[in-house]
């Protein structure tokens, strides 16, 4: 887990699409390396590239002016579909630290706040206003959990508590769980015994 | 707190029999897992993790691994050598193995009988029980849920917590029920019955929620089809679906190699008949399903809602994603689902590769071909499939119709092992995706019942499976 870290300035990028998925964030065929790194040249790659292979300069990405934006706005519905975890590894490869929708897939919205990127829900009143300038510049602060706008304005966005901390303090949740261990195992020897006791009482009526 | 009279759903009754620690505003609840399961893709980076911070798993005998997503499906060849897509495949593969063996962990490789896609095998094994929490780093666990676990995917650094803890963080979801009532007609099946709920409820229906799948209808399905049912749960943005175990379940797993046996077995199943909703207990959300109206059913765009019955017309474009979707899939408006040409047809994957649906598949194909213009392949779920299904001729009638007979795994589900539909071909499959570039970069995936895509391949084009409805009720 990096350092903690309170907020995110910068510009969006608009990806437009509604339901985009891990099958465009990262395809399945990239999915065949045993480290986290170096997937951000993946990501987003059937709509990135051109069939010879060169940048499809109309995608919004590969656009100059959005060269160094942090901040994806993307359609309702993102990083639906599978569980990989390489779609926030190949995103923050890319140098994004934040997602906005106005609904983020569970398992997608779980992985992101694992690896400092993070997952923004916004009522789809906002998220249209949103997509429709890209480039503006937002400061989403993670202590208020809200999302400034350039004019002022400010709308506030759900973030666990946990998570929360966790961004703030840079804690790492493997962690915290270790330090449940014990707790953990005496889980494991109350749910032995009971299993035991439901034996022992079977075989005293078997008598 | 819950008491004994309160009435309690499935789900709150496997989240309270699982929780080490309870949530808190403060902080999630701490689950316990009883079954992980572990394949080549999402599990490397996460041993290598735990090895960076000086760890090892807690409970290896808790953890099975499996090969089944970069795997090819053709044999080895003459030099003895599988034919893997890429060396990084290979070495996946081989990262796995080594793994599995540094730390204890049971891994069914390809000497075993048991290796498969992996949600194929846990189930046959008898390693997936009633009441059980069960992870892997794969958004179809849900299909487990089947059996009354509650099962779903979690991400590489989850696999990790689950390796070094055997425990997860987890915020409670909400509950839906999905309400099915009514017979399928003849030649509707589980998937026809999935993909029409998914398109009732959207892509983001389920998000948030753990779907329990109840009513008659359900109840009448195989654990084969309850498992294709449940499979498809996160294609409605669900983490896991449920269904509570009965008779038909306790019958399965009698005859897993891995079930408890004897004095053991009959405590299984009072522990077991205990995981099922209460009458009058509470769910977020509920849902209605007619079952009886529902025909063959297939997708037409590029996400698992977008579905429509066989002899209904794809819709207008209404917006700018539909007309993505369209314009993707080469197809105008308004036109017909029947009748377009198919190069690819692929009965496979963890949705539809049991024994039950390769039967389904050789119904259609027995003594009939596969039209010339299609490439048509049949991939096992696991190695007892394969068995099974060899014994008893389907291979040969695979074979006999032009078709291709394949080794088990993933395959043209995920297209990572080299079995690829190429780019602009459109393809009838079984599995559960359809998202662009799923099958290939550029395919086009047309998600259906296995018999749909038999049907599918013997006649060239999209055919309603009804017009082979002899070969169904042989079947039935
Ligand atoms: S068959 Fe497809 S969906 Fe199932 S585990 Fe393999 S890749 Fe995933």
């Amino acid at each position: 887990m990096s350092a903690g870290f309170s907020e995110v300035v910068s510009r969006t990028v608009v990806l437009r699409e509604r339901n985009i998925d891990t099958d465009q964030i990262i395809p399945a065929r990239f999915l065949t390396t045993t480290e986290r790194k170096g997937l951000g040249k993946f990501a987003f790659n059937d709509w990135r590239y051109l069939a010879d292979g060169s940048p499809n300069p109309e995608f919004e990405l590969n656009k100059p002016a959005n060269a160094g934006a942090a901040i994806l706005v993307a359609g309702r519905n993102f990083g639906c579909g599978s569980s990989r975890e390489h779609a926030p590894w190949a995103l923050t490869d890319l140098g994004l630290r934040a997602v906005i929708s106005s609904e983020i897939a569970d398992i997608f919205r779980s992985n992101s706040l694992k690896n400092g990127l993070l997952p923004i829900v916004v009522e789809q009143d906002l998220l249209d206003e949103l997509l429709d300038q890209p480039g503006i510049e937002l400061r989403i602060d993670v202590r208020e959990r809200r999302l400034h706008l350039p004019d002022g304005r400010s709308a506030p966005f759900p973030l666990d508590a946990f998570a929360q901390t966790c961004l703030l303090e840079g804690v790492d949740q493997l962690g915290y769980l270790l330090r449940q261990l014990d707790a953990i195992h005496g889980f494991e020897q109350r749910r032995a015994a009971a299993q035991q006791a439901s034996f022992s009482q079977e075989q005293v009526h078997a008598r | 707190m819950t008491s004994a009279t309160q009435p309690t759903t499935l789900f709150d009754k496997l989240w309270t029999a699982h929780l080490v620690a309870p949530e808190s505003e403060a902080a999630p609840a701490v689950l316990y897992i009883d079954l992980h399961l572990i394949h080549e893709v999402t599990s490397p980076q996460a041993f290598a993790e735990l090895e960076s911070r000086g760890l090892s798993p807690r409970r290896p005998d808790l953890t099975k691994g499996t090969l089944d997503h970069s795997t090819p499906t053709l044999p080895a060849g003459a030099d003895g050598r599988l034919p893997y897509y890429t060396a990084e495949a290979e070495n996946q593969v081989d990262t796995l193995r080594r793994n599995c063996a540094r730390h204890g962990v049971e891994l069914f490789d390809y000497d075993s009988d048991h290796r498969g896609i992996v949600h194929v095998i846990g189930p046959e094994l008898g390693l997936t029980q009633p009441g059980q929490t069960i992870v892997c780093g794969d958004s179809h666990t849900a299909t487990h849920g089947a059996f009354g676990a509650l099962a779903f995917g979690i991400g590489t650094s989850e696999v990790g917590h689950v390796l070094a803890t055997q425990c997860l963080l987890q915020r409670k979801p909400k509950t839906l029920a999905i309400n099915v009532e009514g017979e399928l007609a003849p030649g509707v099946g589980a998937k026809d019955l999935i993909l029409h709920i998914i398109g009732a409820i959207g892509v983001n229906g389920g998000t948030g929620h753990v779907i329990e799948y109840r009513g008659s209808t359900i109840r009448a399905l195989s654990m084969d089809e309850r498992m294709t049912v449940c499979n498809m749960s996160i294609e409605a943005g669900a983490r896991a679906g449920l269904i509570a175990p009965d008779q038909t379940t306790f019958d399965y797993l009698a005859q897993t190699p891995r079930a408890p046996r004897g004095a053991d077995w009959e405590r299984a199943v009072a522990r077991w008949s205990e995981f099922k909703t209460d009458e009058g207990a509470q769910f977020d959300r509920e849902v209605r399903i007619h079952a009886s109206a529902i025909k063959p059913t297939l997708t037409w765009g590029t996400h698992p809602g977008q579905v429509a019955a066989i002899d209904a017309h794809l819709p207008q474009a209404n917006d700018a994603d539909e007309a993505k979707a369209l314009a993707y899939m080469g197809f105008d408006g308004g036109a017909a689902m029947a009748g377009r040409p198919v190069d690819v047809v692929f009965v496979g994957s963890c949705t539809n590769s049991r024994l039950s649906d390769l039967r389904q598949a050789a119904q259609v194909l027995r003594g009939r071909r596969v039209h010339p213009r299609v490439r048509m392949l049949v991939v096992p779920g696991s190695e007892q499939v394969k068995r099974a299904a060899e014994a008893e001729g389907i291979d040969a009638v695979v074979r006999a119709a032009g078709a291709e007979w394949r080794e088990p795994g993933c395959s043209m589900c995920i297209a990572m092992n080299g079995d690829l539909v190429g780019a602009g071909q459109l393809a009838v499959s079984t599995s559960n995706r359809n998202f662009e570039g799923r099958q290939g970069k550029g395919a086009r995936t047309l998600l259906a019942s296995p018999l749909t895509a038999a049907a599918c391949a013997v006649a060239g084009h999209v055919v309603d499976p009804r017009d082979y409805l002899d070969a169904v009720k042989e079947v039935a």
